[in-house]
């Protein structure tokens, strides 16, 4: 190993007379992380297009044991709108709004169709609820599986406590860590090379709340496993409520996957996608601080 | 983002085309006879985790509290068939029940007969595929003593049920009319039952009158209504296009316990 490439001169001599930051590239993500993240991504794709297929068999929820039909939690439907035209409507707790062309009426070759989510959102594209359910249940199986060799790996391997749990110190921390991310100022020099305590907590929070409650709401919806496993009808309030949480809970899976994808093009996408790949990240940091860490290696 | 419209706009077709490659992968591969066996890997698996954890559990029951107050008629609401309109038009008079197949001493039951079998009233959950789920009251025959009474031959493992009603009369001969298969686990299963009143009342027409099957740890579309005859059977080939059933024939899974 030898050491950083990057030579002072002038350029890159802040004034000041302070030495130049060197670029280290650090070991940040392990094998099994990254196989579990890229898995993970092909798994939820195919899962939340195909969950959506599925969604508009039915485009409707509804809470407690059963479905009442007069009192949907969220109804999607196309409804006459005078003059022969229809129009897509979306009540969610009592609300209607006009979602014409995007939920409950979509627009294909110039026809209006009665659908709740469009075509581009479901997996087919087009209405089949049998192809749907196949996608669904195969890849949901591959998402339980990775997510329990994941967490389990996590748990005895010590990635869980070590990287992921806040620290007293994270969460003292908590509130310049919002300012800083609202401010979008993200870590830098090895502050960078960690993750920072909202990151641990959302991936808590998707690792350790999300994801259990989609396979476990998931499974409530089967009647077979109903009668294996009562308990699961008292967790989520019965099969109509569970069908609720899955839906509430998928969409707050898109929401993370949304700002995640946001953090990582705002924080050196390069960068990042190299160390989900390859595992290799690169820190920039002043040369005093340039101390490899037990994880770190200077660039070759 | 730049502002720079051509940019933008190469982005946005970049981005559009991304993502019809993609739907376009997945319809391709939605339509491929080998994808979809392989993503069908899923129905045994299911099949094998579910019988491991409950072979013989019970379905939750619930009160009359529970009761959907419209229970919703899917599938065939009245069928069409004239057979089966001469049959209802006389209150089913002239209805029998068929039992035959791999079985020692095939049966004819009148509907009197069938309501003088060891019957059994459960209050369960119907769920169907689309989603929604209603809740109702069923009393019928159960299935397991009244196949003991025609004896099952050791070569049959399935029970198919054939049904009245013609559901799509723009197929093929052999596929329009409704149908469906269980395995012998749940034929003996003690909530599986043949009912012929629903909420403390003769079944309806809409709800599969004079019988239909109860198998309450599966979907609705295993739920036959119209049930003419009940046949033992080794293998499900040479009915219908050999799945199992209406909709099996159609792409959805045998076991429907998820």
């Amino acid at each position: 190993m030898s050491s950083p490439a990057t030579p002072p001169t002038a350029q890159n001599t802040p004034l000041g007379g302070d030495p130049p930051p060197v670029r280290i590239v650090t070991e940040r993500h392990r094998l099994g992380v990254r196989l579990g993240h890229w898995v993970n991504v092909v798994a939820l794709f195919a899962l939340l297009f195909s969950g959506l297929q599925i969604f508009n068999a039915h485009p409707a929820l509804y809470w407690g044991l059963r479905s009442d039909f007069e009192r949907p939690v969220l109804a999607m439907a196309a409804e006459d709108a005078g003059g022969g035209r229809l129009r897509g409507t979306t009540t969610l707790a009592g609300r209607r709004f006009d979602t014409t062309g995007v939920l409950g009426l979509s627009v294909e070759r110039g026809e209006a169709v009665e659908r709740g989510f469009p075509a581009w959102a479901t997996l087919p594209s087009y209405r089949d609820l049998a192809t749907g359910r196949r996608w669904h249940f195969f890849f949901a199986w591959l998402f339980a599986v990775n997510g329990a060799v994941y967490l389990a790996a996590a748990v005895l391997g010590g990635h869980l406590r070590r990287d992921l749990a806040p620290t007293r110190r994270d969460l003292r921390h908590i509130g310049a860590d919002v300012w800083d991310h609202l401010r979008l100022r993200f870590p830098k020099g090895w502050a960078a090379a960690r993750y920072n305590v909202l990151q641990k907590l959302a991936y808590l929070g998707v690792i350790l709340v999300l994801g259990p409650t989609m396979l476990l709401t998931g499974m409530t919806m089967s009647p077979g496993l109903d009668a294996a496993m009562p308990w699961l009808l008292d967790l989520f309030g019965g099969r109509q409520s569970a069908r609720t949480l899955h839906f509430a809970a998928a969409s707050l899976i898109v929401l993370f996957i949304a700002v995640h994808l946001v953090m990582v093009l705002l924080s050196g996408p390069i960068n990042q996608l190299r160390g989900m790949i390859t595992g290799r990240y690169v820190v920039v940091v002043p040369k005093e601080a340039a101390r490899p860490g037990k994880e770190a290696k200077e660039e070759a | 983002m730049s502002g720079d419209p051509h940019r933008r706009g190469w982005l946005a077709g970049l981005g559009a085309g991304l993502g019809g490659l993609w739907l376009a992968g997945c319809d391709r591969l939605s339509r491929s006879e080998r994808a979809l066996g392989a993503l069908g890997a899923a129905e045994p698996l299911n099949r094998a985790v579910q019988r491991l954890l409950g072979r013989s559990a019970l379905a939750p029951e619930f009160t009359r509290a529970d009761l959907s107050p419209a229970f919703k008629v899917n599938g065939t609401a009245n069928p069409p068939d004239t057979d089966y309109q001469a049959l209802a038009a006389g209150g089913f008079a002239d209805w029998r029940l068929v039992v035959d197949g791999l079985v020692e001493r095939p049966l004819s039951l009148t509907l009197d007969e069938v309501r003088a079998l060891p019957a059994r009233t459960q209050i369960t959950r119907h769920d169907c595929v689309e989603g929604w789920s209603c809740i109702g009251e069923w009393t019928g025959a159960r299935l397991g003593p009244l196949l003991d009474r025609a004896g099952l031959k050791p070569q049959a493992r399935f029970v198919i049920l054939h049904c009245a009603d013609t559901l799509d009369d723009t197929a093929p001969e052999g596929l329009r009319k409704y149908y469906e298969s269980i395995d012998l686990v749940d034929a003996r299963h003690p909530q599986t039952i043949l009912a012929y009143a629903m909420n403390g009342a003769p079944l309806s027409v809409g709800h599969g009158a004079p019988l239909r099957l109860r198998v309450e740890r599966q979907l609705g579309y295993k739920q036959a209504k119209y049930v003419m005859r009940i046949e033992a059977a080794a293998t499900l080939a040479g009915h219908g296009a050999g799945k199992g059933g209406f909709w099996e024939d159609r792409g959805y899974e045998w076991y429907a316990g998820i």
